[in-house]
């Protein structure tokens, strides 16, 4: 067991032909992952690495039985690639593409829950989703994770790495990690990944990594204060940022007084969740606490 | 990106909105031109600067003559405010002279995204005036709020409901509400405030202040208005920065911080507080910088005379630490570094990376993590 990605997980990559694109296609299949198919609209019958690439999502369903898409499609274009991946049939959707607006996420968004409820979109603006030592979906590096009990849920990359690293170097794997984005208009939730960890029974204790901005980390809190039962992790970055300015994610941002790391660390304190404060010792204070 | 409250008030005028009959001026000749277009006194002079507050902060000042004209633009024009909301204050580039406007009764009216169920929320208010903040704080039940389903757009009744709510007339101010929200979808807008809105002496509804903020991530259909940029308004070494696409915000600190990642990035900040330093900025060289990127952001960090050590902290995932190892050296090519450097790498390709520093020559720290890191530059910065 896992959490959305395994070894029986096929993955087309849109956008394959790109310099990202092509670069990440062939280092998740060459971490093991099932990457079938590839699309890039007018370079159908081409191969990149042995990956044939379609027209069209559809094509590549068709042709390959894909069900899980990995977005690396430039941002004017990455909400058409979503929406064609969901009508296609595809049911995950990963999408790594950083800067789309906010104005052409919304209506993609209520778009598939209207349209497609079982659908999940991980992302934009997020590294992916991986399940140690069986698929990689997504630009982590993936020699650093190692199979193993610790779900994580992310909002940021980097911070995936270093708690996945700081983790596997104590001997301690993850069942899964997935990094949800760092934009204001973002597919799966803090809360919805959690979710999922609580029902996998290989995850038996939960990491959550957070950031300023926006009410994610309070709703998760609430949500585990009143269905999780397993010891969950937190660690909230962005204790020094300013109000007002936008740190990198363009939902990192404290604004109207809301969304500082004080409140999201009072909420997840209070919902009985062991807060991290310094996040070069995430992967001591979880192998204390599960020892 | 933040817009001044002219080019706001000129960006809604083409949507057919009701603002003040103004110009903007940027010396004193075109403030003395301005109030001659207008038909004389009494003018409000506003202050324009990328902050709130500003008429506490004495930046808005209503004249009566030439002289009381010239001398409030004088004061204020090349000259640094203060407002409660920025206590190191923005320097005054333009002035906006209006009409002055007869004001029976003042709102608060705000369109802007609800993050946390992805929909966009209009906000209204009798209390106009008041900063949104205190108002949600000391009168919550004073703030009516209306979603806007993202398939049909703001329906009429909603703006009737908020028109009936406020005591405004509905076909006169659903009109406005319908308008402001087209702009906002228009504009791609991440913020819309107009506070106040006045309803006037003589019955009608204006615009008297007009905030907009446009999505960073839409500014690549929007080159008229990414061309309004006031870059007097934001940190030197930021614009700088934004040249080069790296993400780069200047704090009070003296150690220099080069991350990839924005997480990761702030993370290092807190790290270096909790390690009792202070970070002098927020820099993430992104997912996919160049070589030429990363020596660019060296420049820049180590341009901020404050900085008295650099802590460079890099997870690779897509930033190879190959590659970033090749812009450090091409970095230390470009500027003369001589404050001390501390390095952490980790991730992708790590041990090429290590390998390409060790054997430049380079006279750089390394860290075997980032607390060590972190009180590896505090030291150094001493």
């Amino acid at each position: 067991m896992s959490i959305l990605v395994n070894k029986n997980t096929k993955v087309v990559v849109q956008g394959i032909t790109g310099k990202e694109g092509s670069f990440h296609a062939i280092q998740c299949k060459n971490y093991g992952t099932q990457v079938v198919a590839g699309v890039t609209p007018g370079k159908e019958g081409i191969e990149v690495e042995g990956i044939p690439v379609f027209n069209t999502v559809e094509n590549a369903v068709k042709n390959t039985g894909a069900n899980c898409s990995l977005i690396f499609v430039p941002p004017p274009f990455a909400a058409d690639a979503i929406v064609e991946s969901a009508d296609a049939g595809i049911e995950l959707i990963i999408c790594i593409t950083e800067g789309i607006p906010v104005k052409d996420m919304i209506p993609v968004k209520y778009y598939l829950k209207k349209n497609y409820p079982n659908t999940k979109l991980i992302g934009p603006n997020c590294p992916g989703a991986i399940t140690p030592e069986e698929a990689k979906v997504g630009i982590m590096p993936g020699h650093i994770f190692k199979k193993g009990n610790v779900g994580i849920v992310s909002r940021s990359g980097t911070l995936t790495y270093e708690a996945a690293f700081q983790l596997s170097n104590l001997g301690i794997g993850q069942s899964s990690a997935i990094g949800i984005g760092g934009d204001p208009v973002h597919g799966l939730s803090h809360k919805d990944v959690i979710a999922l960890f609580n029902e996998d029974e290989e995850t038996k204790a939960i990491l959550m990594i957070g950031e300023i901005g926006g009410t994610s980390e309070e709703e998760a809190a609430e949500y585990i204060a009143s269905n999780v039962k397993k010891p969950v992790f937190a660690y909230i970055a962005g204790i020094t940022a300013p109000p007002g300015k936008r740190m990198g994610h363009a939902g990192a941002i404290i604004s109207g007084g809301k969304g500082t790391a004080e409140s999201k660390m009072k909420a997840l304190k209070e919902a009985n969740v062991t807060v991290i404060e310094n996040p070069a010792f995430i992967g001591k204070v979880i192998a204390d606490a599960l020892s | 990106m933040k817009l001044h409250e002219h080019q706001s008030k000129e960006l809604l005028k083409r949507y057919g909105l009701p603002v003040p009959e103004g110009y903007a001026a940027f010396n004193l000749n075109e403030a003395k031109e301005a109030a001659q277009a207008l038909g004389g006194y009494p003018l409000v002079v506003k202050a324009q600067i990328h902050c709130g507050a500003r008429g506490k902060a004495g930046g808005v000042k209503i004249v009566k003559s030439d002289e009381e004209l010239e001398s409030f633009s004088e004061s204020m024009l090349g000259k640094v405010l203060k407002t409660v909301q920025c206590p190191n204050g923005k320097v005054v580039s333009r002035l906006l002279i209006e009409k002055a406007t007869p004001i029976e009764k003042e709102f608060y009216l705000s369109i802007t995204l609800d993050r946390s169920n992805s929909k966009i929320l209009i906000m209204a208010s009798k209390e106009g005036g008041m900063e949104i903040e205190e108002l949600s704080k000391e009168k919550p039940d004073a703030i009516i709020k209306e979603y806007v389903d993202p398939a049909l757009g703001i329906m009429p009744y909603q703006a009737r409901k908020l028109s009936f709510e406020l005591g405004l007339n509905p076909s006169l101010f659903g009109k406005i509400v319908s308008k402001l929200y087209q702009a906002y979808m228009d504009l791609d807008a991440s913020l819309l405030e107009i506070n106040p809105l006045v309803l006037t002496k003589d019955g009608n509804i204006v615009l008297l202040d007009a905030k907009v903020e446009i999505d960073d991530n839409a500014a690549f259909r929007h080159k008229d208005i990414e061309e309004l940029e006031d870059i007097t308004q934001i940190d030197p070494l930021e614009v700088e920065a934004k040249k080069y696409g790296l993400n780069y915000i200047k704090l009070e600190g003296n150690i220099g911080c080069m991350v990839n990642g924005a997480g990761l990035a702030m993370t290092t900040m807190d790290i270096i507080k909790l390690a009792g330093g202070s970070p002098a900025n927020f820099l993430d060289v992104g997912g996919g910088a160049s070589v030429e990127q990363i020596a660019n952001a060296f420049r820049i960090l180590t341009s901020d005379e404050n900085v008295k050590a650099v802590f460079i902290n890099i997870f690779g995932g897509i930033l190879r630490c190959d590659r970033l190892a090749q812009g450090l050296i091409e970095a230390a090519k470009m500027v003369n570094i001589k404050i001390p450097v501390v390095v952490r790498l980790e991730g992708t390709n790590v041990e090429e990376g290590r390998k390409i520093l060790k054997e430049s020559g380079l006279n750089f720290e390394s860290a075997i993590d980032m607390w060590d890191g972190a009180q590896k530059a505090i030291k150094l910065a001493q």
